[in-house]
């Protein structure tokens, strides 16, 4: 078993807008590119050119909702990744350590020198958000960029993950959950964000921003007719041309 | 346990994250967005956005974040092969360049010494066409185009003869002021990264989004209200739209009075001048003055044109524009309740979508403080800004009916007066420009001689159409002629069809680039493999010669007989042109450019440098110097040295010899290394004062000069009425010296109509509407284009297989369950394909991924991957002709307009199939693969 910290210094998230998420998965190739290329080992692909099986960190869910009122079916976006939960179940179900979440910053990581690849932990994890790497034999998941949100190298706007520095509609947002007066809790507070499964008690950092109501278009309005037929309407014509 | 603490990353990391950052631009679509590639060790690590670009300002999607599998996909080709088994069979010989060109060589000189025509040059999803047209200009042959013609042209030839420019590569919406955004069948992907982000910011303002499309996904997922549309009717609808808001004087009449053609006179006596506008001596269309009663020059200083005037002269009487549009649009086969059923949107709710529009473009119009002054002279304090904005793409372009909707598109936009205006639609340089600012096409064909002119272009009348001397078509595609007199970008999906059945002619050598014409990029897949494989009497191919050029092992390969492997985009030289296809924003002129990021590890070039090359091995006066050497030594070379016209190149930073002139200057021997520098692009921006009212606008006619994009300032109106078309309907009517045949007659005059019309998809009234009554449409997913994703061995794991989806109507009355397979059959052909259902789909529409099928062998894959068993085309469903109608005719499945491809014309009927197939059907034997398999497993990391 791995303890977890009684607190953090700062919760550390990601802000997901429902409402806006066009579900185009370019924070899925962000995430596999920057991933691939550094904290721990690579996202693998087994049989990459046939019926392929790769590892993702952040993968977009597409979902179809019936909503009550019996209006039109709506399609949602939903992408999934971990939530870097307060209180994490694949931390503590870790039987050597390697998985841990951090102090300073609530990050939930597996230091991959100590995982065996049991897979406890993506069993664990009630959101799916572990994949095994099938090549590595190592359990990878989201860092939150760690290696770029501090990284001195990068110029200070890039040090945010990089699924939220790639997303084209602007739906993905980071900064300090801990923090009421973070940007990112604000949004939280003024769009009703949520947690995922909150039954589950895992207190999830992440917050979802519901999508908005749709199709509430009131279709009891329609226009006044200036007039019922041309005739009519060239005569309102000519007034209106006078007015301007 | 913490002991193991120390082994853990760092409180703060911060590791190295490349040697070097190298700013090109994108290729994993059309969208060409600025990319920062991370080098580690000399190699390619990681790809994101460049935050300086205009285009995409730092974000990137799926495809751009995954350019580095395509970079280094085992589907690339590795050296020039020759064909050595029978077409189709994937049987190559590699050889050298050398010997590649020489045999190109050898059979194209023979063509431009004895008759150009023979060779059919068609470029796919170039992004060179202004080089590419070039170079077939030089050659001397009529038959080029690029992709646009089973693409959108209807889209970009109606915008452009209607107001100038369109959407996409012409123009945005006013993303930051927009109140309330509409978007009419949209492939998710067109125009990829700037739409995301326009949303993004629209929503973070507040604004609403309207989706109109058959299909709730991407875009339309998110919409604020989606309007489930029947497929081909968003014409009908628009025009429903138009009815509620003119019977309600819910339009702009200053603006419609000003800047459109709404007060120019139509002639209304019989004869050969009936429906043409008034014009004076010099052609200046003439309006009649409200207070003077003068009858006047659009552009006289202090005009008031009267939009409900009535002029007699010569006992013929003429009436405004605006009231023949008051005339049609007010009647009631517009009304809401009379297109409802057909549309498949309730009356009410499109009142209400009328309202709403209006409520926003009038109670909640924008007005900025900033004077401008107009065309005639006349200074505005202020700009006034109607807050509704408009986009559409293939969905309602690609139908028979297509250049009719998209014009009622404009007509809707520039009747609310929100183009132009701040909160509306905004053209992005070098639109806006007029139909006259354009060329017309070209087909002057003469041994040993570069063409006339352009090929390309925007027909003024049937004086303007490509015909030869006997009347019969000057293009292999029939390109601008009688069956689609505007077709402005050909009809590349015509071409294999047409050489192969000589009509109008048999041509010697199809000269392809980027386009997989043997798979997803053609209707009538099978047919036109057959087509290309198909042997004369004598034992020889029908199309004698087959050159094609890719840098992916396509499904097209197999069928050429000589193929020139391209580079992939990180290994090449483009510029990315104000002459071509332009990624300019509302704000400004940009451009860009690739460079070699790395070189290439195999014998393959750039395309464009091939041609550089071949140009001068065919003498093309062009591409060689005084003395016969070649003139550029590649594609670099010419970008940095042509000149369209003085002053004028294919980049428009950086000019002149010290590199510190805009837009005019001499050629800049160090321009590429500027741009380099610059981070891949050039930009320029436009002054407050010039940034709206563009078509009219003093200030921006001037920098539009000064820059070099136009000659001369240029203001028109705005074409409600677009008299072209009414010349092609007179000629129908018997006249002038140019007739059209008689079989087409009627079909010119019902569809050439110069206000916007809506009549049935034409395939839907062929075929028995009980026999095959759904509507089948394709989408581009957002995360792959065409087919070029499908070796992406990232991408393909988000779609490696395409079922059909299915709307609940038909999915129950099938008794559809999860895992089931049906067959699909059209008039003219048969798939059998796994379905999935979806409720957030039009009741009578099915549909599925586009290009995700693949033909095994192809593209390195496997045999067994999941895009050959699983996935599948639609077009195997699709003719390139129109069901037979007995007369012995080849009625092409296009746009009679513009010969845009009607995909989405489509019908089908669906059964569940009661013995799934083992995998999709039509299944075609194996293709040998010219560059092997992929490898089994990646974990692709570079530098450790």
């Amino acid at each position: 078993m791995t303890t977890l910290p009684t607190q953090t210094d700062k919760k550390l998230g990601l802000v997901i807008d429902l409402d806006t998420c066009v579900g185009c998965h370019g924070c899925v190739t962000s995430c596999k590119g920057w991933n691939t290329q550094n904290y721990g080992v690579p996202l693998s692909d087994k049989d990459a050119y046939g019926d392929p099986s790769g590892t993702f960190l952040n993968r977009v869910h597409s979902y179809e909702v019936q909503p009550d009122t019996g209006g039109a079916a709506q399609t949602i976006h939903f992408p999934r990744s971990c939530l870097h939960c307060e209180d994490a179940p694949c931390v503590t179900v870790c039987p050597t350590g390697a998985s841990y979440k951090r102090e300073e910053d609530g990050i939930v990581l597996v230091n991959e020198n100590d995982c065996m690849g049991c897979g406890l932990c993506a069993w664990a994890c009630p959101y799916g958000a572990r994949e095994l790497d099938a090549l590595a034999g190592v359990m990878k998941k989201c860092t939150l960029c760690v290696d770029r949100i501090y990284n001195e190298n990068l110029p200070e706007e890039d040090r945010i993950p990089a699924c939220v520095r790639t997303c084209p509609a602007g739906a993905r947002h980071f900064g300090d959950l801990g923090d009421p007066n973070s940007d990112v809790s604000k949004l939280v507070a003024e769009r009703g964000g949520m947690d995922l499964m909150p039954e589950l008690g895992t207190k999830p950092v992440n917050k979802y921003l519901p999508p908005r109501p749709k199709d509430t278009l009131d279709c009891s309005q329609s226009l006044e007719p200036v007039a019922t037929e041309a005739k009519g309407f060239l005569g309102w014509l000519d007034k209106a041309l006078e007015k301007l | 346990m913490g002991a193991t603490a120390g082994t853990r990353i760092g409180a703060r990391p911060s590791p190295d994250v490349s040697d070097e950052v190298r700013q090109t631009t994108c290729y994993m679509c059309a969208c060409r967005c600025g990319i920062n590639v991370h080098m580690k060790d000399g190699k390619v690590a990681y790809i994101e956005g460049n935050r300086d670009h205009p285009v995409n300002k730092g974000v990137l999607c799926a495809k751009g974040s995954s350019g580095i599998m395509q970079h280094n996909a085992p589907s690339r080709l590795r050296a020039p092969l020759k064909r050595v088994g029978p077409r189709g069979s994937g049987e190559f010989e590699e050889i050298s360049w050398d010997e590649a060109l020489e045999i190109a060589t050898s059979w194209l000189k023979p063509i431009r010494e004895t008759n150009p025509e023979k060779l059919a040059f068609f470029t796919g999803r170039d992004q060179s066409q202004s080089f590419t047209s070039f170079w077939a200009q030089n050659f001397g042959t009529p038959n080029y185009a690029a992709h646009g013609g089973f693409c959108s042209v209807n889209m970009a030839a109606a915008g452009i003869y209607t107001m100038g420019g369109a959407f996409w590569e012409f123009g945005q919406p006013d993303w930051d002021r927009a109140k309330l955004f509409m978007i009419f069948g949209v492939a998710e992907d067109h125009d990829s990264n700037p739409i995301k982000m326009g949303i993004g910011r629209l929503k973070a303002n507040g604004g609403k989004i309207i989706g109109v499309n058959p299909i709730r996904s991407g875009y339309n997922a998110v919409a604020d209200e989606w309007v489930g549309i029947t497929p081909g009717t968003d014409g009908l609808f628009i025009l429903a739209l138009i009815h509620e808001l003119m019977k309600a004087g819910k339009i702009d009449l200053d603006y419609l009075s000003r800047y459109t053609n709404a007060p120019a006179f139509i002639n209304e006596s019989e004869g050969p001048e009936k429906g043409l506008l008034l014009r004076d001596e010099d052609g200046k269309v003439l309006v009649m003055d409200r207070k003077s009663k003068d009858l006047v020059p659009f552009d006289t200083k202090g005009v008031r044109p009267d939009l409900n005037a009535t002029h007699e002269r010569d006992g013929v009487t003429h009436r405004t524009v605006f009231h023949s549009m008051a005339t049609r649009y007010l009647d009631p086969q517009y009304a809401p309740e009379a297109v409802a059923d057909q549309c498949g949107v309730s009356a009410d709710r499109i009142k209400a979508i009328a309202a709403l529009i209006a409520k926003t473009a009038f109670d909640e119009a924008i007005e900025l403080d900033q004077p401008w002054t107009d065309f005639r002279g006349e200074t505005h304090d202020k700009m006034i800004g109607r807050p509704v904005t408009f986009h559409s793409m293939r969905g309602i372009s690609a139908h028979s009916n297509g250049f009719q909707t998209c014009r009622a598109l404009h007509v809707l936009q520039i009747l609310l007066g929100s183009v132009e205006v701040p909160g509306g639609f905004r053209f992005k340089p070098p639109y806006p420009k007029p139909v006259e600012a354009h060329p017309a096409p070209h087909c002057g064909v003469k041994p040993m001689s570069p063409l006339d002119g352009p090929h390309l272009g925007f027909v003024r009348g049937p004086e303007g159409l490509a015909l030869k001397e006997d009347g019969s078509p000057a293009r292999i595609d029939k390109a601008f002629t009688w069956e689609n007199p505007m077709s402005a970008h050909g009809l590349m999906h015509m071409v294999i069809a047409n050489a192969h059945a000589g009509d109008p002619y048999k041509i010697d050598t199809l000269f392809m680039y980027m386009a997989n014409m043997a798979w997803n990029s053609t209707m009538n897949t099978k047919g036109t493999i057959e087509m290309l494989t198909d042997k004369d009497e004598n034992g020889d191919y029908v199309i004698p010669h087959f050159i094609y050029s890719d840098a992916y092992s396509s499904e097209t390969v197999a069928y050429a007989d000589l193929v020139l492997p391209d580079t992939t985009y990180l290994e090449r030289h483009d510029c990315i042109s104000l002459l071509d296809r332009p990624i300019c924003e509302a704000d400004g002129a940009a451009d860009a450019i690739r460079w070699p990021v790395v070189e290439p590890d195999r014998d393959v070039r750039g395309f464009q440098s091939v041609l550089c090359e071949l140009g001068a091995r065919l003498d093309l006066p062009a591409f060689v110097n005084e003395d016969g050497s070649q003139k550029w030594a590649d594609y670099a070379d010419y970008i940095q040295t042509h000149q369209r016209k003085p002053g004028i190149g294919p980049l428009a930073g950086f000019r002149g010899e010290d590199g510190d002139q805009n837009g005019r200057g001499a050629p800049n021997p160090n321009q590429l290394d500027a741009y380099i520098e610059n981070g891949g692009f050039w930009v320029n921006h436009i002054e407050e004062e010039a940034q709206y009212f563009k078509p009219w606008n003093k200030a921006y006619q001037d920098w539009a000069v000064e820059i070099g994009i136009l000659d001369t300032p240029m203001p028109y109106l705005f074409q409600l009425y677009v008299e072209p078309m009414r010349k092609f309907q007179l000629a129908a009517e018997g006249h002038g010296d140019r007739q059209p045949p008689d079989h087409l007659r009627q079909r010119i005059k019902d569809t050439m109509d110069p206000l916007p019309i809506w009549y049935a998809p034409f395939e839907g009234t062929l075929v028995d509407e009980e026999e095959f009554p759904v509507h089948a449409l394709t989408q581009r997913p957002m995360a792959m284009y065409h087919s070029w994703g499908t070796q992406n061995a990232w991408l393909r794991q988000i779609h490696g297989r395409n079922p059909l989806y299915v709307p609940t109507k038909i999915w129950e009355a099938n008794g559809f369950k999860d895992g089931d397979w049906a067959k699909v059959t059209s008039h003219h052909g048969e798939i059998t394909v796994p379905v999935a259902h979806m409720a957030a789909l039009n009741d009578n529409t099915v549909w599925t991924w586009n290009a995700i099928g693949k033909r095994k062998g192809a593209w390195a894959l496997k045999e067994d991957a999941p895009e050959a068993t699983k996935g599948f085309l639609l077009n195997h469903l699709i003719h390139e002709l129109l069901p037979s109608r007995g007369d012995g005719m080849r009625w092409a499945n296009s746009d009679p307009i513009t010969g845009q491809a009607s995909w989405f014309d489509l019908k089908v009927r669906i059964e569940k199939s009661e013995a799934p197939p083992d995998e999709s059907q039509p299944a075609f034997p194996p293709i040998k693969s010219p560059v092997g398999q992929g490898p089994e497993d990646l974990a692709w990391e570079v530098g450790k």
